[in-house]
């Protein structure tokens, strides 16, 4: 089974907060790959990035690293959109 | 045995087993379900969300159609917390291995997460704790909703012990199978009274902390006459109150006889005695009390008693089965008067902070026009329908010029639509208003121009000029019908509608309580609608009195400064005419 991986950060001023995070589900909902976000640091944590409860329970601030990892037939596809969405900083800032 | 105290509010004696129902706070019923009921509460768990689901889109559409896209995110997030996987995952593993039910695994699995939310630094994160908590509340009062409709089928006469009853819980009940109500709080005036009421089965209600002492199954007897519950009574108690049960059948022989005399004072004056309804097929009831029409049917019970807003079709048949009943007397049709107490629990409408003066009724009605029209439709529809028909509309809680001219505006819509359908109805139908704020009593000079006739509603009229909830037992002793403020609100609206001949009825409690008789009467009023088993007593003090006495109470009245003065006075002079009336 492929896997793929991504490190990314949060760079949208109010971290990633609930609209982000529904950006963030409502894309990984979209593929079949299961996907992990984990996050480093003090409290490292592996969430379940199809899940907006979860994703939440993240409180990535801006700034705070994070591996989004995929297992599944589509998930390099999907890493490359969700890292995009960083990228973007969700459309939120210019 | 055990004797509680409380306020009889619909007379009558009964002995029967209890039935206590939970409270509406939402309070989880219980905590497990035997194994084998763990895949019908996993089908209650899926039920529900969906509906919350639906609850939640529909409120989303609304709010992004008024507010736009931005605000309607906000129910994108809370749609996306409905379609968690992992969250289900987790509630319905609560109930697969530990047998939750699912009232009790969501709430610990969403707690769960309340406390990992809470405890986050990010402060905008922490505050989603708030959506939890709505989103939980959403699924509960489906879930709850899902028992209530569990009433609907009972196997045996019980009697209904419950902290207080809603709307939507006596709308869902078995009528057939409930003989008697007891409730913890309310007043001669809230829900469960105007509902026991209706259905001529006692009640008693105030009665402190009763659900929590009656256990279900618990043998009781209510004595709506005198106020009283007997928790598991001896046998000479039971004696006793067969007896008085069989006197009261007695008593309501002898009113009966006065059934078909006209309500005529003895010096000639005539006026007419309607009965408010909530379902057509208590048409008949009323008849056979005497009324001459319905004042008053309340529309709103077509919504609370079922998942869904009742289709123009369903509501038509409604109106239709109303009218054929009463066969060419008059029936008023009041429009949904939705909100404040009268909510659906599963209907998707956010909490206010101040009910009473928020979004209901005619309020609601305007904000929500194709329910609205849906409504209006079927009125103007059922106008037609019947070769023999007397047809009036009434739009509830107006409290402005504005609010009344675009109700009318939208009923003219209506009509225009049906024309163009080629769809029949009456034109000419009569369309007034409900009295009910203190700001259309003030202007009802101005109203009593543009509207065909007023009808008084006492209850909230009294409520919203004295700010007092009647339902709260701690102020409830400031309700009361005798403040000369709402009496002279009375007296001018009755003023009003005489000057600018419009017809005027009263359709709140007021007008059935014999206390007031003369005084309505001497004020002017010519319709007085009350829930029908008032009506013999009220008929029976109008027959012996005359209009010149009346006149002389109410002028007597109006010169008074206190309620106590009012209240005092009124029962002296209704005694003497009928002692036993109050």
């Amino acid at each position: 089974m492929p896997t793929a991986s991504r490190q990314v950060v949060v760079s949208n001023e109010r971290g990633l907060h609930a609209r982000p995070a529904m950006q963030f589900i409502e894309t990984a909902n979209m593929f079949k790959s299961a996907v992990t976000v984990e996050k480093g640091g003090d409290e490292p944590m592996s969430v379940d990035g199809k899940s907006i409860m979860e994703m939440i329970t993240l409180a990535a601030e801006v700034g705070t690293p994070l591996l989004i990892r995929a297992d599944g037939p589509d998930a390099e596809e999907v890493v490359q959109k969700l890292a995009a969405l960083f990228e973007s900083k969700f459309g939120e800032e210019p | 045995m055990e004797i509680k105290k409380g306020i009889g509010v619909s007379p009558g004696v009964v002995i029967g087993t209890a039935l206590v129902l939970d409270s509406e706070d939402l309070v989880i019923p219980r905590r497990q379900v035997p194994p084998s009921e763990v895949v019908s509460e996993l089908n209650r768990f899926d039920k529900a969300t969906e509906a919350a689901g639906v609850a939640v889109r529909h409120q989303r559409d609304l709010i992004t159609g008024r507010y736009g896209d931005e605000i309607g995110k906000i129910f994108d997030f809370h749609l996306g917390i409905l379609q968690d996987k992992s969250l289900i995952q987790q509630i319905k593993k609560e109930i697969e291995t530990n047998h939750s039910t699912a009232e009790y695994a969501l709430s610990i699995v969403m707690r769960r997460y309340a406390g990992r939310f809470g405890q986050m630094q990010d402060r905008y994160l922490a505050e989603r704790v708030k959506d939890i908590h709505d989103i939980e509340r959403q699924v509960l009062e489906k879930l709850i909703g899902q028992r209530t409709q569990d009433l609907a089928h009972l196997e045996q006469d019980v009697v209904v012990i419950a902290h207080d009853l809603l709307p939507s819980q006596t709308a869902a009940l078995d009528k057939k199978h409930v003989k008697g109500f007891a409730t913890d709080v309310g007043g001669r005036t809230s829900h469960t009274a105007i509902v026991a009421r209706a259905m001529y089965i006692p009640a008693v209600v105030g009665l402190g902390a009763i659900s929590g002492e009656i256990n279900g199954g618990d043998q009781v007897i209510i004595d709506g006459n005198h106020g009283l519950v007997i928790i598991n009574p001896d046998e000479q108690t039971l004696a006793e109150h067969r007896e008085s049960e069989k006197r009261h059948i007695e008593l309501e022989r002898e009113l009966a006889s006065l059934r078909d005399l006209p309500a005529r004072t003895l010096d000639g004056y005539e006026v007419s005695l309607q009965g408010n309804i909530e379902f057509p097929t208590e048409v008949d009831d009323a008849l056979a009390r005497g009324a001459t029409g319905i004042g008053l049917y309340r529309t709103e019970f077509l919504y609370l008693a079922e998942e869904v807003d009742p289709s123009e079709e369903v509501q038509f048949k409604a109106y239709c089965e109303a009218l054929e009943r009463l066969n060419g007397k008059p029936l008023v049709i009041r429009t949904v008067d939705l909100g404040a107490d009268k909510y659906r629990p599963t209907r998707g409408v956010s909490q206010e902070s101040n009910p009473f003066l928020g979004n209901r009724s005619i309020r609601l009605c305007l904000h929500d026009i194709p329910m609205f029209k849906r409504q209006l439709r079927a009125i103007m529809r059922a106008s037609a329908a019947m070769e023999r028909s007397d047809l009036k509309i009434m739009f509830p809680m107006i409290s402005t010029l504005m609010e009344w001219r675009q109700a009318k505006m939208i009923l003219n819509d209506v009509m225009e639509e049906l024309e163009d359908q080629g769809q029949p109805f009456r034109r000419d139908i009569a369309v007034g208003m409900m009295i009910e704020v203190p700001s259309a009593a003030i202007m009802a000079h101005e109203f009593a121009r543009e509207v065909n006739f007023f009808s008084i509603g006492t209850n909230d009229l009294i409520q919203y000029t004295l700010a007092v909830d009647r339902t709260n037992e701690r102020v409830a002793s400031l309700y009361c019908p005798g403040h000369p403020a709402v009496l002279r609100l009375l007296r001018d609206t009755i003023r009003a509608a005489a000057r600018n001949n419009i017809g005027v009825s009263v359709c709140g409690e007021m007008a059935g309580e014999p206390l007031y008789t003369l005084l309505l009467l001497g004020l002017g009023l010519n319709t007085f609608s009350m829930n029908s088993p008032d009506i013999p007593e009220v008929k029976k003090i109008i027959r012996s009195t005359t209009m010149e006495h009346a006149r002389q109470v109410a002028r007597r009245v109006m010169g008074f400064d206190s309620e106590r003065q009012v209240m005092h006075y009124l029962r002296e002079e209704t005694r003497k005419i009928d002692p036993d009336a109050v």
